[in-house]
């Protein structure tokens, strides 16, 4: 690895891998695409090819630029804050082998939240979201509540998959009904509604999440386009998920009416 | 004041009913004009002939269809499709469910005006051949079958995905063949109907 900081102009050698990368100075600022050629190394994925430009920010016009900024955290595909737009497609920048990508490889932040800089974007919204829908089970109290109830072994492996949630908002990116006009609130939140609903402690609030969810931006906007199963990284159901809560809320929502 | 939920179920509630099954009664009095001119123009004035007609077509027709149309805008602007970095089926029969339902509207809009709001005189076998003699409105005439089939076969894949009654996916794929197969069976009998008026 060579951590020359000559501003000579770096010709790319056969071994050199070309990264396109959107940036940004943070909303206001204009964004351009900069390109830069990095020294391949064997399994290199693209945090690695990140964390080479970091070392040495110099550009393929052989000029010295800024460090780009991203994020990134357990390195393994289970936090999701290394997610970013990699060849049009969102995914995971420490799962991403550069092996496996077709080059040029362009890299942009999501389109779905807010901009923070170059590769970084605020997906505190996912969380908020999370919130909205109350996707907790509720077991604190003042006194000792007992044992949990069983659950069965169906359940428990259905749950599972769900619970492998990492917020990171791939879904949501690949959603048209996710964007700034709309106030959809993304499948992943659905599922987590899906995931603490199925549980029987978790089921005690259950009317009080669908409620949530059938107000404005609710489950009722997803358009069934149904990228967001096809495009999470952790293979979570959410389209059976958000079939399985549409049939949650049409039957409470009859219900309720006839009750009222 | 119902939530979101109510009037998004509502607007494809209504797609099928009452509007779907129209759909099926207007095929099935077009059809007729394959058993000759007489046929076709017994059966319009047998639905001429119904009570309350004002109030039949107000009701089951023009209100889910101006409820449908005006919702379904909306549905439609709040989309920022992107078929071409996620390039999946499904993605892009929800890109053609937004695309066929404009060009429904469209053809809804005139056709309804041309031979029914602006229409002067008894509708009638030779009226219908007459407006279709032009070659153009033949031709728009397919395009509107076309974009309306679609948009009702795979409205109706949706209805059962979004009201919680297909959940897992081989169910999901099963209605999506039932749909696909409701798709051509609504085009053949629209074309031979279309076809006897020219
Ligand atoms: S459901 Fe999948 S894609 Fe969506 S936030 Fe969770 S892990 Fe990411
Ligand atoms: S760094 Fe955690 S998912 Fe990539």
């Amino acid at each position: 690895m060579s951590n020359d900081k000559s501003s000579s102009i770096i010709k790319p050698t056969s071994k050199d891998v070309t990264f396109i990368i959107k940036r940004s100075n943070g909303p206001g600022f204009s964004s351009y695409w900069e390109e830069f050629q990095i020294p391949y190394y064997p399994n290199m994925n693209v945090v690695g090819a990140l964390m080479e430009i970091q070392k040495n920010p110099v550009n393929g016009k052989g000029e010295q630029t800024t460090p780009v900024t991203w994020e990134c955290n357990c390195l393994e595909e289970v936090c999701g804050a290394c997610t970013m737009i990699i060849n049009g497609k969102a995914r995971q920048a420490c799962s991403a082998l550069v092996d496996k990508l077709t080059q040029p490889i362009r890299l942009a932040p999501l389109t779905k939240f807010p901009l923070v800089k170059d590769l970084v974007v605020d997906r505190r919204v996912m969380f908020d979201n999370l919130r909205k829908v109350k996707a907790w089970i509720k077991i604190d109290g003042t006194y000792d509540m007992g044992p949990g109830p069983k659950i069965p072994p169906q359940v428990q492996e259905y749950t599972y998959e769900l619970s492998k949630c990492m917020t990171c908002g791939t879904c949501a990116e690949s959603c048209p009904n996710v964007n700034e006009k709309s106030k959809f609130i993304g499948p992943a939140a659905i599922a987590q509604v899906d995931l603490v609903n199925s549980h029987p402690t978790g089921a005690l609030m259950k009317e009080e999440r669908l409620e949530a969810l059938m107000g404005e931006g609710g489950i009722a906007e997803c358009g069934n386009a149904q990228n967001c199963a096809k495009a999470c990284p952790k293979g979570i159901p959410l389209t059976r998920s958000i079939a399985r809560v549409n049939r949650q809320t049409s039957v409470y929502g009859i219900r309720s009416w006839l009750n009222r | 004041m119902p939530n979101t939920y109510f009037w998004r179920k509502l607007h494809s509630f209504l797609g099928l009913f009452p509007i779907g099954v129209f759909l099926f009664e207007h095929m099935f009095v077009n059809s007729l004009a394959l058993k000759g001119e007489a046929a076709f123009n017994r059966g319009v004035a047998f639905l001429q002939g119904v009570p309350y007609l004002w109030l039949v077509e107000l009701v089951l027709i023009f209100l889910p269809l101006l409820f449908h149309a005006f919702y379904g805008i909306y549905i439609v602007y709040l989309t920022k499709n992107n078929v071409l970095s996620y390039t999946y089926f499904r993605n892009w029969l929800f890109y053609l469910q937004r695309i066929t339902a404009l060009v429904t509207l469209a053809f809804v809009a005139w056709h309804v005006f041309v031979l029914r709001l602006g229409f002067s005189g008894e509708i009638s076998y030779a009226a219908v051949s007459q407006t279709l003699s032009n070659p153009v409105v033949t031709a728009l005439y397919v395009i509107g079958l076309f974009a309306s089939f679609s948009h009702f076969a795979n409205g109706t894949w949706s209805f059962f995905v979004s009201w919680g009654i297909t959940i897992g996916e081989r169910a999901q794929k099963t209605t999506a063949y039932i749909c696909a197969i409701l798709f051509v069976f609504l085009t053949v009998v629209g074309l031979k109907a279309l076809n006897a008026f020219v």
